[in-house]
């Protein structure tokens, strides 16, 4: 089947999703330097999502996000280089080095975060869409989640609330298939995790989340729906994660066998392929990306290395908006 | 070895997925490492050819170690492709010896040992070792225990050790050796210059509060030099004069009292004892005061936390003035028993001690209530300011005749007036009237006293 | 006079009305009147849109009220009790307390939650808990107790205005009490203690529902001549340390009163500040009363013995100035 898109759209899909790939293997290579630490958790395999949805979304849109956040992070607009030095924890990293990895933040980017706790988000996503109703704005918000959050009392809360009060929020549902190391059937006892929205008065649909274009196109139709009506809608994006949960997973959970089928999928690949014999691109079109790539994560790398560290003097600062002491 | 995770210290290399030779791109694995957590894939970021395999299967090393090199792109295998023997493992990060949780009990080496007294509720682990039983008569001794020597199985004081010790050897805040003090009071003594050995606290168990510093004497000036011993008196009574005038709210009531058969008495006493021995007329009012109190016990208590503690004990203070103008009311300890002569001898060689210095800490700090006597001075009667923390005070002026009517008739007759200074907060006009009557009535059967 | 519940009805209203921002949510705010009849009328008065019943999910509306905060609205969140504000601890102590550090400055979560807390109703184990340490244990968030008429006004308006999340709490027997209550002159700064009454004896420590009993307690202790000092905290995070050092530094003697149980209460923080900080003014041991360490119980007189009372205040006054 061809793809229905122009070729301007398909680089434009291909190179953040090669982007943040490759923005993504070099964090590991630097957590194995021990140049990140704490948790790293990578989005190898589910770059579909990010870039498929963030493309649909208005730059106006508000952003929530979960702790495997990069990928949402840079198609977002948060520069590499600041991601990269967030994860050294520099001062010039875009949450000063104070967050890390899961707690990436930009506000001029409506970017909220880079959450660590299941779940947590959701109430904030309510909440952004409550003012923003209020404000009689007509942004939606858009709240990414894994599988694991649908079982946290708060998604149920949070989809009623939205419900009833009538709340322009996208919950988008990031099923990689597994809760960290607990596969899908094991933890929901209706792995169709779709079903659950419209039993609190949410329409939820589906969408394959290998496929960038397919991803795409369900979260423009959704995001406009819940536009236009101020209602929330859900959608689960089906994906899977090609690497461990975080850097430190010896992936007892899964056989290797699994990983190997689920490759075949690679939403980066396929797209290439797909793309490649429908004409819209050439090998040099993908070796230019690449090559961008390599200098924008080589770039990044240099931005963090050359960061300052906060001055221990300041550790106070931020904690309230004047400081107490 | 890579860190695979954020407290991974070390890792086995579990199987070498390369040989030395082969050729490897970015991104293949090249090694299973195996973890707390399982066995995981390590990947290399290099492309080019293995060189040497430095770390052997099975091996663990900390996380940094170099485990293999990789080249090029060398045609050729080099000759020395063996894997080098095991190297000695490094100690994972040892976990820190948890601290013994038992108290150390020693064998009592020394006399003041440190040894724990079990069963004794107040466990003092630096000073010596006594019973409850034992601390209490230290206390009621004014013996320091510091400074016994025990005789008891591991050097633990015992009653016996006690007695043949000095009293008033120690004030009375310290329990088991150690010095009960607030830390305000500690500091207090330090600014003001005050020996707090030689301080009695009113707090519980004795223990020396801020005000029991406050109305001791200081023993160093200001400027810093020394003071005058009258001096730190006129200060010492400064201080306590205006306490008292400050928190005690006075009443007053007085009596005239005939003090014909008083006098009459000693007389014919006195004629019957030698010149040493004799007694005065100050020695009968101190031991009718004291026997008074007995019944009027809301005069002989001490005002101590907000209330008055009676005492079952009754420690006449009298009021002594001294050479220089000084003023001190040391107390005769039991002034309601042992006989008059014993009474006369003990207040003779008090006043003395007084008068040149030597009274014991106990003495100045003991006085239920006190009895100021300006007869000698020949003033009819003195209206006298309580000593905290007393609440009573007794005071006499001069035996002058008077008219008295005695059956009918107006004779002169020696009358003294008495008057009592009671704080209101514990007695009252109606109570103190009482004891005056009381004491009256004692002094009308002086053989009795 | 006026009480309590009307004081901070009086400052609600004037929030909505001079606010756009500004809006109240909580369960049975609207329709109910409010459980303790502090919101009766608002609904009516101000619509729907502004003073919203919400459904029983205090996770999520109370972290729907840091994400309207986020979004630029200033959100009065009423959390019926602090018994049932611990369903909400998530979105409290790893949201609304650490936004404004884990952006590095960029977000601020100006939200402010009110909540009844405290016992003495004969409510029970799941309804009568003080757990202010738990909040006031948290940096990024500030803490309130409002002990009066006057402040239970004035520190809402203090809750809404400030930028960080601020938490306040109502004890439930306090409701009821009667007060002056003046709109028009210009507050004192809540974060400062207040002392009530002046003494030099001793000084009693006090916040929320316990600052009357000290009072009274203050009032027992001058019959025996102890002029006792009482001090109400009204500010639990920050803690005005200040004030608690100016006058157990005067009075040189501290009874610390805290309906909280006492291990890890704020009266051992205080404690704990005073014997840092005043260690060479103390004339005594300093004293802690406190609930009884026992889940509170239901039959009146257990209820009454677990709850500090003037009688154990006294008597930890009276051993206070005895020297311990």
């Amino acid at each position: 089947m061809t793809l229905d898109i122009s070729r301007d759209h398909v680089l434009e899909l291909l190179r953040d999703m090669i982007r943040i790939r490759r923005l993504e293997e070099k964090s590991a290579e630097l957590y194995a330097k021990q140049k990140i630490r704490g948790f790293l958790h990578l989005y190898i395999g589910e770059e579909a999502v990010g870039v498929g949805a963030l493309h649909a979304l208005r730059g106006d849109d508000n952003i929530v996000a979960t702790y495997r956040e990069h990928g949402h992070a840079l198609v977002r607009g948060i520069p590499a280089g600041e991601i990269m030095a967030e994860m050294y924890g520099k001062a010039n990293g875009c949450s000063g080095g104070r967050g890390g990895s899961m707690h990436l933040f930009s506000a001029e980017r409506r970017f909220y975060g880079g959450h660590a706790i299941v779940g947590g988000g959701l109430p904030i996503a309510v909440g952004l869409a409550l003012a923003d109703k209020m404000k009689g704005e007509s942004r939606v918000t858009a709240c990414f989640f894994g599988d694991g959050a649908t079982d946290e009392g708060e998604f149920h809360e949070s989809l009623n609330l939205a419900a009833l009060w009538k709340l322009p929020v996208l919950f988008l549902c990031e099923n990689n298939k597994y809760a960290m190391g607990t596969a899908l059937d094991r933890h929901v006892s209706d792995s169709d995790i779709a079903n659950n929205p419209p039993a609190y008065g949410v329409p939820a649909d589906s969408v394959n989340g290998m496929d960038v274009v397919a991803v795409h196109r369900s979260v423009h139709n959704e995001a406009e729906l819940v536009r236009e009506t101020s209602e929330p809608r859900f959608l689960e994006l089906r994906t899977y994660r090609f690497r461990a949960h975080s850097m430190y997973d010896a992936e007892l959970y899964r056989t290797k066998e699994e990983v190997e089928k689920h490759k075949k999928h690679d939403p980066i690949e396929n797209f290439q392929e797909r793309a490649l014999s429908d004409g819209l691109i050439t090998q040099a079109d993908i070796d230019a990306i690449e090559a961008d790539a390599a200098k924008e994560v080589a770039d990044a790398v240099e931005f963090a290395e050359q960061g300052e560290w906060e001055s221990v003097e300041t550790i106070t600062r931020h904690t309230y908006a004047r400081d107490l002491s | 070895m890579p860190s695979l995770g954020a407290d991974m210290t070390a890792g086995t290399l579990a199987k070498w997925r390369v040989a030395v030779g082969d050729r490897i791109s970015h991104g293949d694995i090249i090694a299973e490492v195996e973890t707390d957590k399982g066995l995981i894939e390590v990947e290399v970021f290099e492309t080019g050819v293995v060189e040497k395999l430095l770390v052997g299967e099975g091996e663990k090393v900390p996380v940094g170690t170099v485990l293999a090199e990789i080249g090029a792109g060398a045609a050729t295998v080099p000759e020395s492709a063996s894997v080098p023997e095991s190297a000695s493992v490094p100690e994972s990060a040892s976990v820190p010896a948890t601290g013994s949780a038992s108290v150390p009990v020693s064998a009592s080496e020394s006399a003041a040992g440190s040894i724990i007294s079990a069963g004794s509720s107040e466990v003092d682990l630096d000073g010596p070792m006594a019973s409850p039983a034992v601390r209490r008569r230290a206390h009621e001794l004014d013996v320091s225990l510091r400074g016994v020597q025990g005789s008891g199985e591991h050097g633990r004081i015992t009653l016996d050790d006690l007695e043949g010790f000095p009293r008033g050897s120690a004030a009375a805040a310290i329990v088991g050796g150690r010095l009960r003090i607030s830390p305000y009071a500690r500091r207090l003594a330090l600014e003001r210059g005050i020996d707090i050995a030689q301080v009695r606290g009113t707090g519980l168990s004795g223990a020396i509060q801020a005000r029991d510093v406050l109305s001791a004497k200081p023993s160093v000036q200001e400027s810093g030099k020394p003071v005058s011993a009258s001096e730190r008196m006129q200060r010492a009574i400064a201080a306590a004069m205006t306490r008292a005038n400050d928190e005690i709210p006075h009443y007053y009531v007085e009596q005239s009292i005939d003090m014909g058969n008083a006098l009459t008495w000693l007389r014919e006493a006195n004629a019957s004892l030698n010149v040493t021995e004799r007694l005065v007329s100050g020695v009968l009012v101190l031991r009718a005061v004291a026997r008074a109190l007995r019944k009027h016990k809301k005069l002989n208590a001490t005002w101590q936390g907000g209330k008055p503690v009676p005492s079952e004990e009754v420690h006449v203070g009298l009021a002594v003035s001294l050479r220089g103008g000084g003023l001190v009311a040391p107390a005769l300890r039991n002034t309601d028993e042992g006989s008059l002569t014993d009474l006369m001898a003990r207040m003779t060689d008090l006043v003395s001690r007084a008068r040149s210095g030597a009274l014991r800490s106990s003495e100045l700090t003991s006085a239920t209530i006190t009895l100021t006597s300006l007869g000698e001075r020949g003033v009819e009667s003195v209206t006298p300011i309580i000593f905290p923390p007393q609440v009573a005070i007794v005071g006499c002026g001069a035996t002058f005749e008077r008219p008295w009517v005695v059956d009918g008739q107006v004779v002169p007759r020696p009358v003294m007036r008495v008057t009592l200074g009671g704080d209101h907060r514990v007695s009252n006009g109606h109570q103190g009237a009482r004891f005056l009557s009381a004491l009256d009535r004692l002094l009308q059967e002086p053989e009795k006293l | 006079m006026t009480t309590y519940r009307d004081a901070i009805r009086t400052a609600l209203q004037t929030l909505l009305r001079d606010d756009p921002r500004v809006f109240f949510m909580g369960e049975d705010v609207g329709r109910y009147g409010g459980p303790y009849a502090v919101s009766k009328g608002l609904l009516e008065e101000f619509g729907e849109d502004r003073v919203r019943d919400t459904p029983l999910c205090e996770s999520t509306f109370v972290g729907a009220g840091i994400g309207a905060a986020l979004g630029g609205m200033r959100p009065i969140v009423e959390v019926m009790t602090v018994n049932f504000s611990l369903l909400a601890l998530d979105q409290v102590v790893n949201n609304a307390a650490v936004m404004r550090h884990m952006s590095g400055g960029q977000f601020e979560v100006p939200i402010a939650v009110r909540m009844a807390t405290g016992g003495g109703k004969q409510i029970a184990a799941q309804h009568s808990h003080s757990l202010e340490n738990w909040y006031a244990h948290v940096p990024g968030i500030k803490v309130l107790a409002p002990a009066t008429v006057q402040d239970a006004h004035d520190m809402l308006l203090a809750a809404v205005e400030d930028p960080d999340p601020v938490f306040v709490f109502e004890h439930q027997m306090l409701y009821g009490i009667e007060g002056p209550l003046d709109i028009e002159s210009v507050p004192p700064s809540p974060w400062r203690a207040a002392i009530r009454r002046v003494g030099n004896d001793l000084s009693l420590i006090a916040y929320g529902g316990s600052v009357h009993k000290a009072l009274t307690a203050a009032d027992e202790l001058e019959k025996e001549g102890v002029r006792a000092e009482v001090i109400d905290l009204r500010s639990l995070r920050p803690l005005d340390r200040d004030t608690i050092l100016e006058s157990v530094s005067r009075t040189h003697r501290a009874v610390v009163i805290d309906e909280a149980w006492k291990t890890g209460s704020l009266a051992s923080e205080i404690s704990a500040i005073l014997a840092e900080e005043a260690f060479y003014e103390l004339d005594a041991p300093i004293a802690r009363v406190c609930t009884l360490e026992v889940p509170m119980p239901y039959a009146k007189h257990l209820e009454e013995a677990a709850i500090p009372q003037v009688d154990r205040i006294v008597e930890a006054a009276r051993r206070s100035v005895r020297g311990g």
